[in-house]
């Protein structure tokens, strides 16, 4: 086990955004989490990389309480991730927005950017790419990122179907490097055909977890996504 | 050469520093800190008081970078955290606390009446010049290095998207605390120099015309750009000279009033046509 979570909660003003949450992700494993909108997914996402602070709970990185800790304390613990809406360093080039997550050759992040199928320049730009380049090299660089456990949030939102359609590719070959990966995704065909396990919240609640072949004709999961 | 342009040389010098280090947390690390001129009135008071009591200028000078500094990561450590408006909101306060605090501290500012009488550095005006023009390429060749090394890429990255550093295992804070700390350490320096070239100061050291001229030179120039605030700082002085120049038999408070006018216009003019000022490489 990798990540464990442990009766999380966390509400903002009077809306609970995530309700006693408990679940685990296993090392070198594709693990989705899934839900409807408003299912608390990113706001569990960003409760695990510090950048919200749970209001109980314990989460543990492997044995390491990581609870309530700043987001850059987590981050050098071992957790990478990406956001739903893409973080590049805008008026950055590529290459320096790879060397701020590691330092690293030219030949390394060249490497590292090949790998998610990124071929500009080191020397462009970020602001000057397109959308779904962003989104690649945001990936990039958390890949580049020493890390443990990596979390995408929503890696193919936004993106047009050439780079969605990479972005599988990608997360193929990552699964078979034996990485472990804990993914947001709306896209339910694409999360069937990368997950080793699936997590279903639903206001802020684990409402299903298991085999992807499981989850999918579960009745309570249904419901949440397309009502009674 | 003549005293005139030995004046405007020396100022063109005092100015690079102050707007290449106020460009360093402005522009590279995305704080606006409206209170920058209150850390060149602290040196140039830091220096203007230990001289008058017998300390050589050397010490005298360092203390005031020391003194800026610290001030500045005192005031930085308790305001970093807060969003942007409240960040500029309470920096733009400090300079008005500085006013008062020179105004009304008597016993140790003299008040309005200010410090006269603060001792040269250098006797001949020449000799000085070319020792502000040796301080300002130190402070820009350091200030380049710090941009373009790690720590410099790091403030870069965190004006650009705060969160992204934090996940990349940056401490954001401790490093906006350190950009602050370094630009105000560098705006001391400046004010020191500053004193004990006109040999005396007063409140109006904290004024915001002041302030006027180097966000307008840093505005000109390009944010995030060392090139560019000495070129904002050359064009500015040049447009300076000429307003008084061209206006100079009319009575020196209209000029003074002019220059403020003028100024405003180009800021308004720049931030239209060219937000990223002539070599920026951000938008203000």
């Amino acid at each position: 086990m990798i990540l464990s979570l442990k009766n999380v909660s966390k509400s903002f003003g009077g809306v609970q955004a995530v309700n006693r949450c408990t679940f685990e992700v296993k090392k070198n494993t594709i693990t989705s989490l899934i839900g409807p909108n408003g299912a608390g997914k990113t706001t569990v996402f960003n409760i695990i990389s510090g950048l919200a602070c749970p209001d109980s709970g314990t989460i543990k990185l492997e044995s390491k309480n990581i609870t309530g800790l700043a987001a850059h304390k987590i981050a050098k613990s071992g957790i990478s991730r990406t956001f739903q809406l893409t973080k590049v360093f805008r008026n950055l080039s590529v290459r320096d927005n790879m060397l701020l997550a590691k330092r690293a050759s030219d030949n390394e992040i060249k490497k590292t950017l090949k790998s998610v199928h990124f071929e500009k320049p080191l020397d462009t730009i970020a602001s000057e790419l397109s959308y779904g380049q962003q989104r690649l090299l945001e990936i990039a660089r958390a890949l580049l990122m020493p890390h443990e456990l990596l979390m995408l949030d929503e890696p193919t939102a936004g993106v047009n179907p050439r780079v969605r359609h990479e972005m599988r590719t990608i997360l193929r070959k990552l699964r078979k490097e034996g990485k472990t990966i804990l993914l947001i995704e709306h896209d339910m065909e694409f999360v069937m055909g990368i997950s080793n396990r699936i997590i279903v919240l639903n206001e802020g609640r684990v409402l299903r977890e298991g085999k992807p072949k499981g989850v999918v004709k579960d009745k309570r999961v249904l419901e949440a996504y397309l009502g009674k | 050469m003549h005293d005139y342009l030995i004046a405007v040389f020396a100022y063109i010098f005092l100015y690079t520093i102050v707007v290449v280090s106020f460009n360093l947390s402005f522009g590279f690390t995305g704080l606006v800190n409206l209170g920058h001129m209150a850390f060149f009135g602290l040196g140039a008071y830091t220096s203007a008081l230990l001289t008058l009591h017998g300390t050589p200028w050397y010490a005298a000078l360092l203390a005031s970078g020391l003194a800026a500094g610290i001030f500045g990561a005192v005031i930085a450590a308790v305001t970093v955290r807060l969003k942007e408006d409240y960040f500029q909101i309470v920096t733009l306060g400090l300079a008005f606390i500085a006013i008062a605090v020179s105004r009304n501290w008597v016993s140790l500012t003299r008040g309005a009446l200010g410090l006269p009488g603060i001792p040269d550095i250098i006797r001949n005006n020449l000799y000085y010049m070319l020792f502000l023009f040796a301080v300002a390429l130190a402070s820009v060749i350091i200030l380049y290095w710090l941009t373009n090394s790690e720590t410099g890429k790091i403030f870069q990255a965190i004006r650009d998207d705060e969160t992204a550093a934090a996940i990349l295992g940056k401490n954001t804070y401790a490093y906006k605390v350190l950009s602050i700390t370094i630009s105000t350490f560098f705006a001391g320096i400046a004010g020191s120099l500053f004193a004990h070239y006109i040999n005396f100061i007063d409140p109006t050291i904290f004024d915001l015309e002041f302030f006027v001229i180097i966000l307008a030179m840093l505005i000109v120039g390009g944010l995030a750009s060392v090139s560019g605030s000495i070129l904002g700082v050359i064009l500015v002085s040049i447009l300076l000279s000429a307003i008084s120049f061209a206006f100079a038999n009319i009575s020196p408070q209209l000029i003074g009033a002019m220059r403020q006018m003028l100024l405003m216009l180009v800021l308004l003019l720049v931030l239209v046509y060219r937000p990223r000022g002539i070599l920026g490489k951000v938008d203000v």
